[in-house]
């Protein structure tokens, strides 16, 4: 084959200078017309009229390692209330020693949730490393075998527990939820409302009277001399409020599942059980993994409403620290700083579960 | 040939059997926890010696209540404490969700914008709010409130009549006067006129194909009938302006610091999301319904109203009104920073009475009872709205 | 493609041009998308453009109604040049109709009320003349029976025919074409095309982007072929197809018609 001649003369015209490079961009922009270059101006100005005395305080001004007195003389933010205390915050009543074993656990964690963001490693024996990573965790932080110090729930706290009140929530509420929707989908009648009523229920309820209910009316149900200490039960009041929101979830999924998979595994001689585990559920669990890693974020940040029953999660372990005369008045530093901490843990998980949207509607 | 159709089958394969077999197994089941846990229940309160039912009601609650929108005082009854919890849920929730949607759609819009910076800072918004619990966020206001802000003494007065400090948010608002009344008719007799010429127009537009400028003309005369009305009533300017009395400030409209920071803390957080909503509904709308409506030679104005709008609020509203269902959840969180909504109000009387099941089964049916009617309303919009297909 | 009733393509068409695009270059970034485009539409003249894809056909007629925004050059309609006067562009918009590939048509109104919008908010027309236009279109398409229903209950080969309809309300001098057929299935694009091919009998002036030439062949008195933002040449469809000046258009034709 020749080359295709170019017969027809081909100029570099290189397109007019206010479209492109800075000037361009700046122009298209910032200023493509009256009414953008106008908001340009107005936020320009109002930028200017907050950020620099907000780098001034919080920044130029502030002190960052120095003791409480030190504090009271600064005009600007008092960081220091955070390397004296993060232990606490981060630990709470942990016995001080001892504290490398829930900093491993979570390691432990993130080291997980880091390896299983790859979906190429979504295979068997990652689910068993989950599975073994969990019981390890929960050993690190119960002890009492293996020659580690037994260390009472009562005094898991902080960030150890905000995240084990997630972690352990989904992994118990997921397969409840799965339960839940696969019943609603039943067409056995009893079956179906029993399940539509609880969702229904646990769903039209705010999350705190849930845990009241963990609180205060658990305890009632159990025979006399038996008690559940209050991290359990306010754990088990997540759970069942997870799984309800969880199921909603999966029955969209399973509602997205064409008529023909169920009958080509009917025509196969499949039963109930082996097509929901075999055929159906893979697929419609796949699908719906970005509302449900949203579910997880949700779980993540509903955690800190345990405050109110008075657990030491990672909300109350900071309150208690402002709450020491030493360090009255510099709320804004800690709960910016926590608030940077639950920002960072959603901000991946939001980026993440977006990401995995795309690639799966791009159906790789 | 044998016929085997209606051959009769040993129960424990016959599917239908075995279906009414295992749902009676389900119940069984579901019966004796229940009846496990009520016995226990029942045993439990006779030892700790808890009264049951809804007796305590009509007993005198005396707790006081900081704020309430109707009289109460603490020889009131429990009820009327309870009455006076809903009635402040229902208020900030009311005015919660009527900001929220205002904040949630312009940063939205703003999300879109072409102006890189305002989509930007948009942009940064609303994932910062939304992933920060919105517990914290309260905390985080009414911390502002008790630790930064000054006193009433020094109260940063950034506009007249506006104070703000420690013990909250005081602004001015007019005396009332009988002005007030007959502005308030005028302004209804304004919507009932903007309704009829809406109707004319539209008769008017069909007959003859001429435009009437229907939207700046409801405008003038929605603004305008109550400005006329107030200057025919000797316009009064008379303020009631907050002034400081000994440690705080009386006169004016007083919103206290739990208030506002319940109020700041859910509006933020729920904006984010319903900015978010926002922005999905108007990118639904595919490109090429623009650029079709604009072949035609509609205007940008019209091809908003006409095309794009229709669209976007189909896909906008479900999840616009399960975010507000969010707010009047999240405004239980009231509890924990001293604004006695429902939840902070059973709370006290549970700690009062000690009858928990009573209690918490209240705030569960009051709640009950809001998410049932959101999910009514919107199935019955989402049938109305459908879109007609095949 | 069989064609019974091949449309008169004498050259005696009116002298007036209708459309000129004069040196027109258009960069979408740094990318030169269309270099020097000179083209000459007449009034009734049919012309077909085709080319590979990523050569700019589509972003050609786009600029014509102002959907895409040319840097350099002028363009013409009906005698009102086009820049970025929103009274120039809202006129050209009201005489130049476009198909669309997707056909775009508006969900949420039924197919009356998707072909009097224009006319009604436009053209100021009263609602019972719109009407009566619009079914007067929608027989002419053959399609008169669905006027209640909603484009989501109609194939794609009604909605495109539905949607040449509601351009026609407009009562445009030119109608655009971008892909009409692209995006339907094989038996429904004969029905466009026959659609498509009544309206050239009747005098209306077309510019279509289209890869069917067996339609071009019966219909067009133009072929044009683009590559690379250009024009690299056009011509009667006889001499183009029978005799391809240019080694970029033998290509292109060995490869579309086999």
């Amino acid at each position: 084959m020749t080359d295709i001649e170019h017969t027809i003369k081909k100029e570099e015209i290189k397109p007019p200078v206010v479209h492109v490079g800075v000037i361009g961009w700046i122009r298209k922009n910032l200023f493509n017309n009256w009414y953008n270059s106008l908001l340009t101006v107005v936020t320009i100005f109002f930028l200017l009229k907050i950020v620099p005395p907000f780098i001034r305080w919080a920044f130029i001004d502030s002190v960052w390692n120095t003791p409480s007195q030190a504090c009271r003389h600064a005009t600007g933010a008092c960081w220091s209330i955070i390397p004296h205390n993060y232990r606490f915050i981060i630990f709470g009543f942990f016995p001080y020693n001892l504290q490398w074993r829930p900093l491993l656990a979570m390691i432990m964690l993130f080291a997980l949730l880091f390896f299983s963001q790859n979906r190429k490693h979504w295979k068997k024996p990652l689910a068993y490393s989950w599975i073994v990573g969990l019981f390890v965790m929960g050993l690190l932080l119960k002890g009492g075998l293996f020659g580690l110090k037994s260390v009472d729930s009562t005094q898991w706290g902080g960030l150890v527990l905000t995240l084990l009140l997630s972690v352990f929530g989904l992994t118990a509420a997921y397969p409840l939820g799965v339960v839940l929707a696969l019943g609603r989908q039943s067409k056995m009648p009893a079956v179906k409302t029993l399940c539509v009523v609880y969702i229904e229920m646990i769903r039209g309820v705010p999350l705190i009277s849930l845990l009241f209910m963990a609180s205060i009316i658990f305890p009632l149900f159990l025979p006399e001399g038996v008690t559940i200490n209050k991290i359990l039960r306010a754990q088990a009041a997540i759970i069942l409020f997870t799984a309800a929101y969880i199921a909603e979830v999966v029955r969209g999924g399973l509602q997205a599942m064409p008529r023909g998979q169920y009958e080509a595994a009917e025509s196969m001689g499949l039963n109930y059980y082996q097509t929901m585990r075999l055929i159906i559920l893979p697929q419609a669990l796949k699908i719906v993994i970005p509302p449900t890693v949203s579910i997880l974020i949700s779980a993540f940040k509903d955690t800190s409403l345990v405050v109110i029953i008075a657990l030491y999660d990672l909300l109350k372990t900071t309150q208690t620290v402002l709450s020491d005369p030493r360090w009255l008045g510099y709320s804004r530093e800690a709960y910016i700083f926590v608030a940077i901490i639950y920002f960072l843990g959603c901000f991946s998980m939001s980026n993440y579960s977006r990401k995995l949207e795309k690639e799966l509607s791009r159906g790789d | 040939m044998k016929n085997t159709a209606s051959e009769t089958v040993p129960f424990w394969l016959d599917p239908k059997k075995r279906a009414i077999f295992f749902q009676l197994i389900t119940l069984c089941m579901v019966g004796l926890l229940a009846y496990y846990l009520i016995s226990n229940t029942i045993h439990n309160l006779k030892r700790q010696n808890i009264a049951t039912g809804l007796g305590f009601l009509h007993k005198e609650s005396s707790f006081e209540i900081g704020e309430s929108l109707i009289s109460y005082s603490a020889a009131s009854s429990y009820g009327r404490a309870l009455i006076v919890g809903a009635l402040n849920t229902l208020y900030v929730s009311s005015i919660g969700i009527i900001i929220t949607v205002i904040l949630g759609t312009v940063a939205g819009v703003a999300r879109l914008s072409t102006n890189w910076l305002v989509s930007k800072l948009a942009a940064i918004y609303i994932e910062v709010f939304q992933d920060i619990p919105v517990l914290l966020q309260l905390f985080f206001w009414y911390a502002i409130f008790y630790e930064t802000l000054p006193s009433p003494r020094q109260a940063l007065h950034p506009l007249p009549g506006v104070f703000i400090c420690n013990r909250g948010v005081a602004f001015a608002v007019p005396k009332a006067d009988p002005a007030h009344g007959y502005m308030a008719i005028a302004f209804l007799t304004g919507c009932v006129l903007v309704y009829l010429i809406r109707r004319w127009a539209n008769k008017r537009r069909d007959k003859t194909g001429q435009l009437f400028p229907v939207f700046r003309v409801s405008l003038a005369i929605l603004v305008g009938f109550p400005l006329v009305t107030w200057w025919l009533a000797g316009a009064p300017t008379a303020m009631s302006t907050p002034k400081l009395v000994g440690f705080n400030f009386t006169g004016g409209k007083n919103f206290s610091p739990e208030f506002i920071a319940l109020l700041l803390g859910l509006v933020l957080y729920t904006a984010a999301f319903v900015a978010e909503v926002v922005r999905a509904g108007i990118q639904s709308v595919s490109k090429g319904q623009t650029e079709a409506a604009m072949s035609l030679g509609l205007r940008p104005g019209m091809v908003l109203n006409l095309v794009i709008l229709p669209q976007a609020l189909r896909v906008i509203i479900p999840p616009l009104t399960s975010q507000m269902l969010n707010l009047t959840k999240n405004s239980t969180l009231a509890v924990a920073i001293g604004y006695p909504d429902f939840v902070s109000v059973a709370n006290t009387t549970i700690n009062q009475t000690g009858q928990a099941i009573e209690g918490v089964a209240l705030i569960m049916v009051l709640y009950l009872i809001f998410s049932l009617l959101t999910s009514a309303i919107m199935n019955w919009y989402n049938k109305k709205a459908a879109l007609v297909e095949r | 493609m069989d064609t019974e009733s091949s449309v008169t393509t004498e050259q005696n068409l009116p002298d007036e041009a209708i459309i000129e695009i004069i040196d027109m270059h258009k960069w979408f970034g740094d990318f030169h998308v269309l270099q020097g485009i000179n083209l000459t539409v007449h009034k009734q003249e049919r012309i077909v453009i085709c080319g590979p894809s990523g050569s700019g056909k589509s972003t050609l007629i786009r600029c014509i109604n102002r959907l895409e925004e040319h840097q350099r050059g002028r363009i013409v309609v009906d005698g009102i040049e086009l820049t970025s006067n929103i009274k120039n562009i809202e006129k050209i918009r009201a005489e130049v109709g476009m198909v669309f590939q997707h056909f775009n048509l508006f969900p949420h109104l039924n197919i009356v009320e998707n072909l009097t919008l224009g006319p009604i908010w436009v053209r100021k027309t009263p609602k019972k003349e719109a009407e009566e236009t619009a079914m007067y279109y929608l027989e002419k398409v053959h399609i008169a029976e669905q006027a209640k229903k909603y484009p989501g209950q109609l194939s794609g080969g009604q909605q495109q025919r539905v949607a040449i309809a509601r351009s026609l309300c407009m009562n445009p001098k030119v109608m655009l074409f971008d892909e009409p057929t692209s995006a339907l299935d094989p038996e429904m694009i004969k029905e466009v095309l026959d659609v498509m091919i009544e309206l050239a009998q009747e005098g209306m002036t077309m510019i279509v982007v289209t890869h069917e030439m067996g339609f071009a062949k019966s219909v067009a008195h133009r072929v044009l072929f683009m590559d690379s933002g250009q024009i690299v040449e056009g011509n009667t469809p006889e001499e183009f197809f029978e005799n391809p000046q240019h080694d970029r258009t033998k290509l292109f034709l060995s490869q579309i018609l086999h």
